[in-house]
């Protein structure tokens, strides 16, 4: 069970035919996306600006943005593949990214939009002792944005190899999606990427929207007669004919521990993915930041609804055996593109797969060089001061570089087909186990002080990492047959038999946090507590967008 | 005054822009102060022992943890139905299926939540902005 399972393409995938409408479809992306960062670039100048796309986001637009920062490649092509191939249990995670929301809408948004400035830890280092709290908060940050950012790195080299393969390899596939992440980012800073999301969050829904169409089409759009056609579907399995009901759930998870460790990772990690939470720093006030809250669950509930359509579709109308050997479950939706829509809306689709792709990147890439620059930069190492004008901007450039550079070397180390899912897996454990419980703890407990916040974070970190380790997604013996590159990291039996570690390390996390809070007493931390439930409350004092 | 300033020395990149022009003299217009700037100028205390902000606390607590408890308990119903009672959740409802439906409804339960919130939320606004409105100087 892994939360985001980019499953390896099958070995035995045909070579693709070169697919030049897809391949203009992405040159037209590209080039839209880089009069994007031209723009913005002009306008990306100075900290607000640059880190915060000036605050100056409406509504509507950080509700696309947050939509297209969040359904990532891996949602789209992997929960569609999921469905296709596993039925109901993979709708069980749609649900979740939905309801994740509901965290995010009443516990956190509004209260880090008010009291913060540019990234996560601001919230916490707010009444706690900065430097230590700011450190780790980073590390944090950076790990997340990092282990996800190579995940869809590695899905959108085997996507362009999987439809252009022929043109554009692995290797070269890799570095473009790196190449102009890193030029959104380091040009056009949050402003372009913002943007970018936008045009993602609209083709994905747009492409969504047509293909639930098409498949309804094929069954007269008779949900009963979609429904039906569910019940009985077959497969394969060596010489054996399976006939399974894929409303039924069980058909991927066996343990109910397994539904519970999930469910927990899903609804608490939102609310700690650091490149969804600095999103509402681009937004005027706590208002706004609301109000894109419910934008962004608007679209995405429709589009994880929609996850029915083109997910059981697939199944339906494919079958799980043809998705199986014609590339595996992350192009099923693709697959199922060309069934119902002929080759150009295939192009359509894996042209908007390639877009998510990037548009997740490129928030993941300005999460990470933002809380190096901010966060470790300029207040661990320099107190809060920056020494120079226009320095934290200068180094945030620099981070992205670099972090970008890292994720292309790492990503093409890897190689194609590497058993990548469980990085994902593992930056929501992280953001559940870690991150949630001290964000939660700075706002709402009073008594809560820097110790337990670095004792919140760390055993959170550690335990989400270490437990993934030891868990069947990096330790399971694999047969003789399995492909080298796609073999688990570790042939041992697993030592943690749960495949997401939610259920062990979250609990660990929040208490991690209480018993280091209870074991010291921060004076300091308390006093400022009336301040920043004030601030949270009000909104008094909070970060104005900047006039033009 | 724009007849006195001095002309803008500000950079095109990597300036900090969000700052006032350089050689401008004067205050700050409130748009451009930071929150550092802001933050000597306001005594929290006095706010927060403010009758009305304490009543505007109360309120929004009152709302959101009950709020976060259901939608937590509803949630995790569906995982536990799913996991310790399968037979249950295949009962079939004409096509589809008991699990579905439930599935299915938590995206109506999340919505209904957002909607209700937002309108609460619309009306703590307005105290919040009576609240400051009493403190202003």
């Amino acid at each position: 069970m892994n939360l985001f399972p980019l499953l390896p393409l099958a070995e035995a995938a045909p070579a693709a035919p070169v697919n030049y409408t897809a391949l203009f479809m992405f040159v037209g992306f590209v080039a839209a996306t880089l009069v994007i960062t031209y723009f913005s670039a002009r306008k990306a100048s100075g900290s607000n600006a640059y880190f915060a796309a000036g605050r100056r986001i409406t509504g509507w637009q950080n509700g696309l943005a947050v939509a297209g920062d969040y359904m990532s490649a891996a949602s789209f092509l992997g929960i569609a593949g999921m469905i296709a191939l596993s039925g109901y249990d993979g709708f069980l995670y749609s649900v979740g990214f939905l309801v994740a929301y509901l965290t995010v809408l009443l516990l956190v948004a509004e209260p880090l939009r008010n009291a913060g400035k540019y990234t996560m830890a601001d919230v916490l280092a707010y009444r706690l002792s900065p430097r230590p709290v700011r450190a780790i908060a980073s590390l944090s940050t950076i790990i997340v944005s990092t282990f996800y950012m190579i995940a869809q790195m590695v899905g959108a080299g085997d996507l362009v190899k999987a439809l252009i393969g022929s043109v554009i390899s692995y290797n070269e596939a890799v570095c473009i999606v790196g190449v102009l992440m890193i030029v959104y980012v380091v040009f056009g800073g949050m402003i372009a990427t913002t943007w970018v999301q936008i045009v993602k969050a609209i083709l994905l829904m747009s492409g969504s929207v047509f293909l639930s169409v098409l498949v309804m089409s094929k069954f007269h759009f008779s949900i009963s007669e979609f429904f039906g056609s569910l019940s009985h579907i077959t497969s394969h399995k060596g010489d054996a004919v399976i006939t399974s009901d894929f409303l039924t759930p069980g058909m991927k998870f066996k343990n109910p521990l397994d539904f519970i460790s999930l469910s927990l990772a899903l609804v608490f990690g939102t609310a700690g993915l650091p490149h969804i939470l600095i999103r509402f720093y681009t937004v005027p006030d706590a208002k706004t930041a609301r109000a894109s809250v419910v934008w962004a669950m608007v679209l995405i509930g429709v589009f994880y609804i929609m996850t029915t359509f083109f997910g059981f579709g697939a199944a339906s109308l494919l079958g799980p055996d043809f998705i199986g050997k014609n590339g595996g479950g992350n192009m099923a939706a693709p697959l199922l593109a060309r069934e119902v829509g002929g080759n150009l809306f295939f192009a359509f689709i894996s042209a908007v797969a390639f877009a998510t792709i990037l548009a997740v990147v490129a928030g993941l890439t300005i999460s990470a060089s933002s809380s190096f620059a901010h966060d470790f930069f300029t207040n661990v190492i320099h107190h809060g001061k920056e020494q120079k004008p226009g320095e934290e901007v200068r180094v945030a450039r620099i981070t992205a570089f670099v972090v970008g550079a890292i994720s292309i070397v790492l990503a093409i180390g890897l190689g194609p087909n590497a058993n990548v899912a469980f990085l994902v897996g593992l930056a929501f454990a992280v953001a559940a186990s870690a991150n949630l419980p001290v964000i939660l703890f700075s706002i709402f407990w009073k008594r809560f002080n820097t110790a337990g916040a670095v004792s919140g974070l760390a055993v959170g970190l550690i335990s989400s990492i270490g437990l993934i380790i030891i868990s069947p997604t990096i330790m399971t013996i694999d047969a003789a047959t399995v492909a080298p590159a796609a073999r688990h990291l570790i042939q041992h039996a697993p030592l943690f038999t749960l495949t997401n570690p939610g259920i062990i390390s979250i609990p660990l996390g929040f208490l991690a946090a209480i018993i280091g809070t209870l074991c010291s007493r921060e004076p300091s931390a308390e006093e400022k507590f009336t301040e920043l439930t004030v601030r949270a409350n009000t909104g008094l004092g909070s970060e104005k967008a900047t006039a033009h | 005054m724009s007849s006195q300033t001095p002309r803008d020395f500000t950079p095109e990149s990597a300036a900090p822009t969000d700052i006032a022009p350089l050689g401008r003299t004067g205050s700050k217009p409130a748009h451009e102060m930071t929150a550092e700037e802001e933050r000597g100028s306001v005594d929290w205390d006095v706010i927060a022992a403010d009758a009305d902000f304490k009543k505007l606390l109360a309120a929004k607590i009152r709302f959101i943890l009950p709020m976060t408890i259901f939608f937590l308990v509803y949630y995790f119903t569906l995982p536990v139905l799913v996991g310790w009672f399968p037979d249950f959740m295949k009962t079939r409802v004409g096509n589809v299926n008991v699990a579905y439906l439930f599935a299915f409804s938590q995206f109506f339960m999340a919505w209904i939540v957002a909607g209700i919130y937002v309108s609460k939320a619309a009306g703590w606004d307005k105290d919040a902005a009576a609240v400051l409105a009493k403190f202003k100087k």
